[in-house]
């Protein structure tokens, strides 16, 4: 049981215009002990989608991030990338969880950027970078640096490949952080309130990092941020969410102009 | 050496202090060195192995490891040496020493692989590092550092337990310290001296400790 039929019910269910989903939630639920984080979830990503996730704290917004990138496991329902389960499959009525190796295979279509950043701190910056596409990749270590160079050429760090990320200010280590997530190139990129632990004065630099990436990728982007105005620019689609639920979604214009629910205006009215 | 009545003879001390420092080097020392090697080995492996491990194959690693705990290195010693009565005494005690210490360093590295933050273990799993990679370029260098510390007192720990190893007939320092009392009926100065050699000797492994600390600080390397 090692490599799982595409299945046909519900992981490869196409769109409108035939295209296979990038993320697909089905019927998802999270439970932390008796609280409920999320309810019987449904959504879709499409390829190249930049959906933001808002709505107040405690709402599941990073549990669903944290689903995709298998740190949690849900407690029912499926999740999807591009068609493939990605934990767990349903068969004949039982869910049944995937091999590591399958799960581990999914992991590398996708990167993520933590609000903590998250970077190792025994190693230099270059190595931060390097460390997945040498070791998990397979890559040339020669290939690797070349392009980790390019990155942190991007992020506006290029004189800093050999420091300690201790030896860095938060707004640096997260650019850092991006430059590590993008090494690998993956499909999907989760966005984990990748400001919320720094300075003001550095969220702007981090922030047009990420509309760069943006900008000159296609890659699909989960947000969850508190930075609306981002979430404007980088989006084109909103996901308001309250205790688990989803509770409006439409584009940007349409939820930040025009919200249609009175908990998304509460929201709204409480963080702008 | 006739002035026999007196505390301190230097005579006395100036004859014994060769022998020891021969003894210091080729057993204590040696002793210490690799019994060091086994413990910091062997104690990571069992770290690794109570928290990867199986069920039943933890459980009886933790059970093996809370009885040589909880007995005497001495008696430690004595079982070995009955029981394998064929290995050489000096091999056996520094082996013996080794899984002792090994289980306490082993409970150092536990605490050390705790101390590693839960964000460092999802970068891995962000980076789909695989267990092998996690363990060897993230977990382990990170929580050596912040043991290293407990490491080198346990390391000097072993050192001042290495005259057990005469319960088993090993001659080390203190043992040929108190053979030359015995033979000349002046004990003060050898026992004096190798003391005085174990003071110098700790006193400048825990400074070359402090010095290993300090290196492997991440801002510093």
């Amino acid at each position: 049981m090692n490599t799982p039929p595409l299945d046909t019910h519900t992981g490869a269910i196409a769109l409108d215009d035939g295209d296979v989903p990038a993320i697909r939630f089905d019927r998802v639920e999270k439970r932390f002990g008796d609280h409920v984080v999320l309810h019987d979830l449904d959504f879709t990503v499409r390829r190249g989608d930049r959906v933001t996730l808002i709505g107040p704290s405690g709402s599941g917004k990073t549990t669903i991030l944290r689903l995709v990138m298998t740190l949690e496991e849900a407690n029912a329902g499926y999740v999807y990338i591009d068609g493939k389960p990605l934990t767990h499959f349903p068969r004949d009525g039982k869910r049944v969880e995937l091999k590591e190796k399958h799960k581990n295979e999914m992991r590398k279509r996708i990167g993520m950027v933590f609000q903590q950043f998250n970077l190792f701190p025994n190693m230099t910056v270059i190595e931060n970078i390097i460390e997945a596409p040498v070791h998990v990749l397979g890559m040339s270590k020669q290939d690797a640096l070349v392009r980790g160079r390019a990155l942190l050429e991007k992020v506006g760090l290029p004189d800093k490949e050999n420091a300690h990320p201790t030896q860095l200010s938060g707004g640096q280590q997260q650019r850092v952080a991006i430059a590590r997530a993008l090494a690998m190139e993956p499909e999907i990129l989760l966005l984990d309130e990748v400001t919320s632990a720094l300075d003001p004065e550095v969220v702007g630099e981090v922030l047009n990092i990420l509309r760069d990436v943006a900008r000159e990728t296609d890659v699909t982007m989960l947000i969850v941020t508190h930075e609306m105005q981002f979430a404007r620019d980088v989006s084109n689609r909103v996901l308001m969410f309250d205790s688990g639920r989803i509770v409006e979604e439409g584009s940007p214009e349409d939820i930040f102009r025009n919200p249609q629910e009175q908990r998304t205006r509460d929201f709204l009215s409480a963080v702008l | 050496m006739n002035d026999d009545n007196s505390f301190w003879s230097w005579e006395h001390a100036s004859a014994v202090l060769p022998d020891l420092l021969l003894k210091f080097f080729t057993v204590t020392l040696v002793v210490t060195i690799i019994g060091s090697i086994i413990a910091a080995i062997l104690g990571l492996v069992i770290a690794l192995g109570r928290r990867s491990a199986p069920r039943p194959f933890s459980a009886a690693i933790t059970l093996v490891m809370n009885f040589i705990r909880m007995t005497p290195l001495v008696v430690q010693l004595l079982f070995a040496y009955y029981v394998f009565n064929t290995v050489p005494p000096l091999v056996l005690g520094t082996v013996i020493i080794g899984i002792h210490y090994a289980t306490y360093m082993a409970e150092v590295y536990r605490a050390g692989i705790d101390a590693v933050p839960p964000g460092q273990w999802e970068a891995t799993t962000a980076l789909s590092m695989s267990p092998a990679r996690t363990w060897t370029a993230v977990i382990i260098p990170q929580a050596l550092r912040s043991t290293l510390p407990a490491l080198a007192n346990y390391v000097i720990s072993m050192f001042k337990d290495t005259p057990f190893l005469m319960v088993i007939t090993v001659t080390e320092m203190v043992r040929e310290a108190q053979l030359y009392g015995g033979k000349n009926f002046r004990y003060v100065e050898a026992i004096i001296l190798a003391g005085l050699i174990y003071l110098i000797a700790s006193y400048l492994s825990s400074l070359l400790a402090r010095r290993l600390e300090k290196k492997l600080e991440y801002t510093t390397a």
